[in-house]
C-alpha cells in the first residue's frame, strides 16, 4: 500500500471541499444546529414550567411508561432535570448521529460524483495508484473529516450541554457511558454508512448535487431512530447503542464491499 | 539496427456494447519517437492512450509497453509514463503549485525533490509568477502548460499527448510543439494522438491513421503518400499575362488535361520531378515570365484526405 499517494489524495480532495461553498456551508451549518442550538435550547425548557399547559403535569405517568432502565437511570433527579436529561442524553441522541452521517455523505459525493463532474477524475486514473489505494484514500477523505467532526463535536456538545444545563442540574451530568459508547462505537459505523450509500449512488451519477440527493435516503433510519424515541417506541440505553452500532457495522461491510466492485479503474474509465 | 520498440500491439480491441472502439490494432513504436495517432473524433484515439496504460481493459489483443503488460502491471507501467489528458483534467480549486505537489506525490517523486522540482516545473512552463492562484483562473494556454507540467513532473519514459494544441491560440500551441520538440531531443518517446494535420507533419516520424478504430495507413507521410500513388505537386506562378499561354505549354508537355488555375498559379499534380527542366524551357521559350516553380511532397493533409476520401473529411 502507497501511503503516501493515500495521503496525497484524502489531502487534495480535502483542499477541495474546502474551497467548495456549497459543501462547506452544509459542513458548518448542520453541526452548529445539532451541537449548539439544540441543547442550549433543550437545556432552557426548564424555564417553560411555569407556563399553562406545558407537559410537566403529566410527568409523573410519563416516567412510569418509561423502561426500568431508563426509569433507574433517571432516578434521583428531579422532574425539572428529568427533562433535561430525557432531551440532552436520550431524544437530541439520534439527531447527534445525523453529523457523522452527513459529513460522510456530503464530502463522498463531492469526492466521488464531484471528481467526475470537474472531469478530474481521468488524471488521477493515469497515476500510479492501485485501484484499492484509490479507493481507500477515498473513503478516508470522507471518513476522517466525519470523525473528526463527530469526536470534536462530541466534545462540544458535552460542554454546551453542561454549561447550558448547569443552573438546572447544579453539577456535571454529561457525557454519559452510553452517549461514550454513541461516539466511540456508533458515530464510525454512521459515517460508514453514509459513505458506504453515496459511493454506490456516485457510481451512477453525474455529478456532487444528483449523488448527494440520490444519497440523503440513507438519513431514513436514523429519522426511524429519532422519531422512536420520541414516541417512546424505543429508547436508547448503553446495550441498544452497542448492537446499533454492530447492525451499521454489518451493513457498512456489506454496502463498502458492493462499492468496492463498482470502484475499479476499467469500469471508472468507461464513465469519463 | 533499430533500438527495441517501447511499444508494441497486437491485434488490440476495445467494444463500448455494440460500438467496437479500437479494432485489431497493429503498431510499433520505437524509443525517442514522435508518434502521431491521427483519426477524427472517436476513431480510437483516446480509447487507444487509456488501452495502453492500464486504464481500461481491452476485449483482445495484446500490448506490451516498456516491455508490460499495461492491464497487469498498470501501476509499474504508469509511473514511467506521463499522460496529457484531452481536457487538462486540472483540480481547478487548488493553485498551480498544488496541482503538481500532489501529483509529485502520486508519481512517488523523492519527498527531498518535490518542492524544487516543482519551482523548476513551474519556471519552465512559465507559471511561476502565477503558480499560488487557483488553477481555475488560468487561461486555456495557462492550463495546458500546467497539465503538461503535470504530466512531465515524474520525467516519464514515454509522454501520451492527446490533442495537447486543441483550442490553443497560436502562440500557446507554438510553446507546446517548442516543448514536444525538445522532448524528442532528449530522446523522450511521445505517441501524440492529434487531428491537427499540420502538427503532425510538423513533429512527427511516422504517423498512424485510424477510422472507426481501425488502422488504415502507418508510415511515415512520404511512405504513405507513396503507398497511396500521390504524386509529387508542382505549382508555377507566371506573370498574369502569361496565364493563357503557360496552360498551353502545360498540358502540351506534361499531358495535363486541365491544370487547376488560381489567380496567376497553375497546380500540376502528377509531375515527374524530370520533366521540371524542360517545362521550365518550354515556358520561356514561349515567352511566359515565371515567377515560382515550386516542386512539393504530398503533405499529410493529401494523405489523410485521400485516405479517409474529401467528402467524408469535408
Amino acid at each position: 500500500m502507497n501511503w503516501r499517494a493515500v495521503k496525497a489524495i484524502v489531502r487534495k480532495d480535502l483542499k477541495v471541499v474546502l474551497q467548495n461553498k456549497g459543501v462547506l456551508i452544509p459542513l458548518i451549518v448542520v453541526p452548529v444546529m445539532i451541537l449548539v442550538a439544540m441543547p442550549a435550547l433543550a437545556a432552557f425548557a426548564p424555564a417553560l414550567q411555569d407556563m399553562p399547559g406545558t407537559p410537566f403535569a403529566g410527568m409523573d405517568n410519563f416516567i412510569q411508561g418509561m423502561p426500568p432502565g431508563l426509569q433507574a437511570a433517571l432516578a434521583g433527579y428531579s422532574e425539572v432535570q428529568m427533562v433535561v436529561v430525557l432531551a440532552l442524553v436520550y431524544f437530541l441522541a439520534p439527531m447527534y448521529l445525523i453529523l457523522p452521517l452527513m459529513i460522510a455523505s456530503v464530502i463522498a459525493a463531492d469526492s466521488f460524483a464531484g471528481e467526475k463532474e470537474r472531469k478530474t477524475l481521468e488524471a488521477l486514473l493515469y497515476t500510479p495508484t492501485t485501484d484499492r489505494e484509490l479507493f481507500l484514500a477515498k473513503l478516508l477523505s470522507a471518513w476522517v473529516p466525519a470523525l473528526g467532526i463527530a469526536w470534536g463535536g462530541f466534545v462540544l456538545y458535552s460542554v454546551v450541554a453542561n454549561l447550558a444545563a448547569w443552573p438546572t442540574m447544579g453539577k456535571l451530568f454529561f457525557p454519559t457511558v452510553m452517549w461514550l459508547v454513541l461516539a466511540l462505537w456508533v458515530a464510525p459505523a454512521v459515517a460508514g454508512l453514509g459513505l458506504g450509500v453515496t459511493v454506490l449512488v456516485s457510481a451512477k451519477a453525474q455529478g456532487f448535487q444528483e449523488a448527494y440527493q440520490l444519497g440523503a435516503i440513507v438519513v431514513l433510519p436514523i429519522l426511524l431512530l429519532v422519531v422512536g424515541q420520541a414516541t417512546g417506541v424505543m429508547y436508547f440505553s448503553t446495550w441498544l447503542v452497542l448492537l446499533l452500532g454492530l447492525v451499521f457495522w454489518v451493513v457498512d461491510l456489506v454496502l463498502l464491499w458492493f462499492a468496492g466492485r463498482t470502484f475499479r479503474r476499467h469500469e471508472l474509465a468507461t464513465r469519463l | 539496427m533499430r533500438a527495441e520498440p517501447v511499444i508494441v500491439v497486437n491485434g488490440l480491441t476495445r467494444r463500448f456494447g455494440g460500438v467496437v472502439a479500437v479494432d485489431h490494432l497493429d503498431l510499433e513504436v520505437y524509443p525517442g519517437e514522435v508518434f502521431g495517432c491521427l483519426g477524427h473524433n472517436g476513431a480510437g484515439k483516446t480509447t487507444t492512450v487509456r488501452l495502453l496504460n492500464g486504464v481500461l481493459a481491452p476485449d483482445g489483443g495484446t500490448a506490451r509497453v516498456l516491455g508490460l503488460d499495461p492491464l497487469g502491471d498498470g501501476p509499474v507501467l504508469r509511473r514511467r509514463t506521463g499522460v496529457l489528458t484531452e481536457t487538462p483534467s486540472l483540480d481547478e480549486r487548488l493553485t498551480g503549485r498544488e496541482n503538481l505537489q500532489i501529483y509529485a506525490e502520486l508519481y512517488d517523486v523523492p519527498p527531498a525533490e518535490v518542492p524544487g522540482r516543482v519551482e523548476s516545473f513551474l519556471e519552465t512552463f512559465e507559471l511561476a509568477d502565477r503558480g499560488d492562484d487557483r488553477a481555475g483562473g488560468y487561461s486555456k494556454g495557462m492550463k495546458q502548460r500546467l497539465a503538461l507540467a503535470r504530466a512531465l513532473l515524474h520525467q516519464p519514459e514515454i509522454l501520451f499527448l492527446d490533442e495537447p494544441t486543441a483550442g490553443l491560440d497560436p502562440v500557446a500551441a507554438h510553446h507546446v510543439h517548442d516543448m514536444i520538440t525538445r522532448l524528442s531531443h532528449e530522446q523522450r518517446t511521445v505517441f501524440l494522438c492529434t487531428h491537427n494535420l499540420a502538427e503532425a507533419q510538423k513533429l512527427c516520424a511516422r504517423v498512424a491513421v485510424l477510422e472507426h478504430g481501425r488502422l488504415v495507413a502507418l508510415g511515415t507521410p512520404a511512405e504513405l503518400a507513396q503507398k497511396l500513388g500521390r504524386s509529387q505537386r508542382l505549382e508555377i506562378e507566371v506573370a498574369p499575362d502569361g496565364v493563357t499561354a503557360a496552360v498551353g505549354v502545360v498540358k502540351t508537355s506534361l499531358g495535363i488535361a486541365d491544370p487547376a488555375l488560381e489567380n496567376s498559379t497553375l497546380s500540376v499534380v502528377g509531375a515527374n520531378r524530370e520533366a521540371i527542366p524542360g517545362l521550365v524551357a518550354s515556358l520561356v521559350a514561349a515567352g511566359v515570365r515565371i515567377y515560382r516553380v515550386t516542386p512539393q511532397e504530398p503533405s499529410l493533409e493529401d494523405v489523410y484526405f485521400a485516405l479517409h476520401g474529401e467528402e467524408e473529411v469535408s
